[in-house]
């Protein structure tokens, strides 16, 4: 636990009717580090990303990002701190093109007042076309969002995340249901998006961890069980237990 | 300019669509009805305010509101409030004979002498003034809906749940109203209106005027509304409808802005409601209760809850089927307007816009091709007429 | 207040006891009405605005089979009345059956409009009653041992008919308790409403399934009928009158919980009952929608909720 640290959780417990999802958990992130949570299924990883973000509300413990206290604000000013959030469920505006969808995400004009004199000026415009490309949508920015493949709209939904430049990407399995390709873009996208912020991947995909990852973090029914490099992880034996016990 | 044009006319379509409502607003209706019926017009489109808001918030928004009628009902009763008070002034200055200046206190509404309300009751006074009547007329609704939505989207009561809690505050509202006589008329609402600032609103040339001016401000509040959904604004709320948490999470508070466009949809009922009783003379509390409140919203379906002008088209179509229905057929008309809602749900979920997007350029195609064909066979016809002759 | 002040204790202890049993009989109805909507409306998430129509049916054929015994048959009249409710369930869920093939089932994943096509339906609903009995009230002949009230003690009287309709009220929660909750059918049931598309790949015949279960709770508005001309006389419009009521009921209880139906029917039947006796009626009422539309703002997932992800 440096004193760089971005993202300070510490002793994070959330309690559905007595089941404890998240338990106990601590950890942290370094600014510009990509950390990947692994864990079982239903060991709590989506939870915690919802508990940083503000969608649940923990029972008890701290989450401090950059020395400001989250676990109180609302999701709105969670993200007007800097925290950006991709869904495990891709969650993107069917019935918008993605330009739209990439133009409502752009952080300007969020109140009222900005949403009805919100101009789209020159920079907007460059910005998106910016995100378009990196995302792999330049081909497709007038297409309604809902006849995009999956892979696609597990990109958008990335893109719309990266556009508003947030210091913390939270990134729920962003290559479940991707090709071999994609994923291997998607990788080269993450590596990129990495300088200047932080950034927590959720995956099950080894290979993809293996490729990504700076450092890992287990997860199990809700506890952290280790935390190291990929490697180290690997030789673990109660990741080993955890895994081939399931 | 160019942007004006894009934006509140929504481009060519839009300007069509708009170019033909103003010629039936303010050509055809006036030319091809009586007195009678263009007054009845007004009042339906009075109705249709309500159904223009619906769009906004729930169309585009996805809010559903069954408590509209509580914004109309309010805008109405504020304008009737003044009518009433203006009336009661003149009845007895203007009455010659004694016996009725005893009967009645001056500047005291019937209603509330025979409810044995002796002083005017304070929240009447407002009422006194006319720049303050139209204040509150969009005050009070816009002040309502701002709290109801504060209170409940903050909760995240959404949905269905929003839709039934509207529904009971609307009819909270109607038995409140009802039981209050003293001060607002109760079952038969606020009656006999006359005139405003002097004005006879009754005569024929003032209803003629009143439905000018009803159509202009509807075409003020259709101008608003593509206005706003062409704005980011619009694009967010059709984004909330399909994906509220991703709204959320993109840094907007969804609370606020479904609190806003509430508001609007809220303002523009009240205008209708107030404009109505202008057009019509009166306020009742069964104007504003639930039944029509569904009412508001099935003109809305029936015209297509994403496209503002279906909307006018809607509330004109199922008013004037339903008064013409009841005038024609007493017994049966429940069974038709009932058949009506079913259809339209079940096979035009999108409404008449829906129809007219689907079969409009289809019916286009064909009605060209037609005359094409007609252009074309034309010359043909004549040569196979002759060799079919000549092989005689 | 200076009523209350006036009257001595025991007296206003019987006074609530009374208000109390009185509130027995609405929260019955409530509770049988808000039953089938709990099903149809908690569990299908069909908005079904013509539930008190089912619930008008019911009773017109409650209605309809005690003017048949009176005139054709008097001997039968103590006897007539479960056969009256038998017979209300039936016809209304038949009909319910015939509404859901015929409308409802286009409808399942577009809740709003079930709203609006349903609104249809009961104009309709209310239209054939209309013209089929006419437009008058009509009250059910009651077998005599329903009629008079039991007195425990001097100035406490309990009608009969409220502690009927309440021991009605209870056989059918714990009927539909096992049929949802303890039986294979509700387990199907259960399933099909949470997903659709996997209860169908794993061999539950969904459509089957949905057509029963829409059946069965216009059925139970149907008993809800028969029992509502117990304590009052019926006209095309009676059931509407309800309807409001009874999605608050719904709603406020939890949508998809039993429990919190029969929790939130009591809990609104009594407040009305017992306002009632210091309010007029209407202001209960409002006082009442008032009350539930705070709490649901505070807990908008009603009295009992699951916890599950949204
Ligand atoms: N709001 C909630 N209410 C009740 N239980 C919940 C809630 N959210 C999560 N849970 C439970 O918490 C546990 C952890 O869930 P979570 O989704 O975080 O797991 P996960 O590690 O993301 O799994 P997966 O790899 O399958 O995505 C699960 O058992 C889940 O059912
Ligand atoms: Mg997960």
């Amino acid at each position: 636990m440096s004193a760089a640290a971005e993202l300070e959780i510490k002793d994070l417990t959330v309690s559905f009717d007595g089941f404890k999802a998240v338990d106990n958990f601590t950890f942290s992130v370094e600014h510009e580090e990509l950390r990947v949570v692994i864990g079982p299924n239903g060991a709590g990883k989506t939870t915690l990303l919802d508990l940083i973000c503000g969608k649940t509300r923990p029972t008890g413990g701290s989450i401090r990002f950059k020395g400001r206290e989250l676990s109180k604000m609302q999701e709105n000013s969670i993200v007007r701190q800097g925290v950006g959030r991709k869904f495990q469920t891709p969650s993107i505006y069917p019935k918008l093109t993605v330009f739209e969808n990439l133009e409502i995400s752009f952080p300007r004009g969020r109140g009222i007042w900005g949403s009805l004199f919100f101009k789209q000026t020159d920079d907007v415009r460059e910005r998106i076309n910016e995100v378009a490309r990196d995302t792999y949508l330049s081909d497709h920015l007038h297409t309604s969002a809902e006849h995009l493949s999956h892979g696609q709209k597990q990109w958008l939904e990335i893109g719309m995340v990266l556009i508003a430049d947030p210091k913390l990407m939270l990134l729920d399995e962003p290559v479940a249901g991707m090709s071999v390709r994609e994923r291997q873009q998607t990788a080269d996208l993450l590596k990129r998006i990495c300088k200047g912020r932080s950034v927590v991947v959720i995956e099950h995909d080894m290979n993809f961890v293996k490729e990504i990852a700076h450092k890992v973090t287990v997860m199990h029914q809700g506890k952290m069980l280790v935390e190291g490099s990929m490697d180290e992880v690997q030789a673990n034996e109660k990741v080993r237990e955890v895994y081939l016990g399931h | 300019m160019h942007t004006l044009y894009n934006r509140a006319l929504g481009g060519k379509s839009g300007t069509v669509g708009l170019a033909l409502l103003c010629i039936v607003l303010f050509l055809v209706f006036p030319l091809s009805l009586d007195n009678f019926r263009l007054n009845m017009m007004s009042k339906y489109l009075s109705y249709a305010f309500v159904a223009v808001g619906l769009v906004l918030c729930w169309g585009n928004g996805g809010i559903l509101s069954l408590g509209q009628g509580l914004f109309w009902g309010f805008g109405g009763y504020c304008m009737a409030a003044f009518l009433k008070l203006e009336a009661a002034h003149n009845i007895a200055a203007e009455s010659g004979s004694d016996q009725i200046r005893a009967l009645t206190t001056v500047g005291l509404p019937d209603f509330m002498d025979w409810n044995q309300i002796t002083s005017l009751p304070y929240i009447w006074y407002p009422f006194k003034s006319f720049p303050l009547t139209i204040i509150l007329v969009f005050l009070v609704p816009t002040l309502l809906a701002y709290i109801i939505g504060t209170a409940m989207f903050k909760r995240r009561v959404g949905g269905v749940y929003f839709a039934l809690i509207t529904q009971a505050l609307c009819w909270i509202m109607e038995i409140s109203f009802v039981t209050r006589q003293g001060w607002t008329g109760g079952i038969n609402g606020i009656t006999d209106l006359r005139t405003c600032l002097g004005w006879d609103i009754r005569t024929k040339s003032a209803q003629i005027t009143l439905y000018f001016l009803t159509s202009i401000f509807l075409i003020a509040c259709i101008l608003v509304g593509r206005f706003i959904l062409s704005i980011k604004l619009g694009r967010i709320l059709v984004a909330m409808r399909d994906g509220e948490d991703r709204v959320r999470f993109s840094g907007y508070s969804v609370s606020k802005l479904k609190t806003f466009i509430f508001c609007v949809a809220a303002a523009m009922s009240a205008m209708g409601g107030a404009l109505f009783v202008l057009n019509v003379g009166f306020m009742s509390p069964k104007l504003v209760t639930i039944e029509p409140s569904i009412y508001m919203v099935i003109f809305c379906a029936v015209g297509g809850r994403n496209s503002l002008i279906g909307a006018v088209y809607g509330a004109i179509l199922v008013s004037y089927g339903k008064t013409y229905f009841s005038e024609m057929f007493p017994n049966l008309w429940y069974f038709l307007m009932g058949g009506v809602f079913i259809l339209v749900t079940r096979f035009f979920p999108d409404g008449l816009a829906g129809a007219v997007d689907r079969f409009g350029p289809m019916l286009g195609k064909k009605i060209f091709s037609m005359i094409g064909r007609a252009q074309q066979n034309f010359p043909a016809v004549v040569p196979v007429t002759i060799e079919a002759n000549e092989g005689h | 207040m200076p009523l209350i002040l006036a009257t001595s204790f025991a007296e206003l202890k019987d006074i609530f006891l009374m208000q109390g049993f009185a509130g027995f009989s609405l929260f019955a109805v409530f509770l049988l009405m808000a039953l089938g909507l709990a099903i149809i409306f908690g569990q299908m998430k069909v908005i079904n605005m013509a539930h008190g129509e089912f619930l008008t049916v019911g009773a017109y054929v409650t209605v309809f089979l005690s003017h048949m015994v009176t005139d054709h048959a008097p001997k039968m009249l103590p006897y007539y009345f479960p056969v009256a409710i038998v017979c209300a369930f039936v016809v209304a869920f038949i009909l319910g059956y015939i509404v859901e093939i015929g409308l409802v089932k286009y409808l399942y994943n577009r809740p709003l409009d079930t709203l609006l096509a349903t609104w249809g339906l009961s104009m309709i609903l209310q239209q054939a009653c209309r013209s089929i009995f006419g437009a008058r009230e009509d009250t059910a002949t009651l077998p005599d041992w329903m009629m008079g009230s039991w007195s425990p003690s001097e100035g406490l009287d309990i009608p009969i008919n409220g502690m009927f309709l309440l021991a009605l009220a209870i056989v059918m929660v714990v009927l539909v308790y096992f049929l949802m909750y303890r039986s294979r059918w509700g387990l199907k049931v259960r399933a099909t409403m949470q997903n659709r598309a996997m209860a169908g790949a794993v061999g539950i015949n969904t459509k089957s399934v949905d057509r029963i279960t829409f059946a069965l709770g216009c059925g139970l508005a149907g008993i809800a009928g028969a029992a509502f001309t117990t304590i009052g006389s019926v006209s095309p419009s009676a059931g509407s009158l309800y309807i409001v009521d009874t999605f608050i009921v719904v709603v406020f209880g939890g949508a998809a919980s039993l429990l919190g139906t029969v929790l939130s029917a009591f809990t609104i039947a009594q407040s009305q009952s017992i306002l009632e006796f210091f309010l007029t009626g209407v202001l209960a009422k409002i006082f009442v929608l008032v009350g539930v539309i705070i709490i649901l703002m505070i807990r908008p997932q009603g009295l009992i909720a699951s916890k599950v992800r949204k």
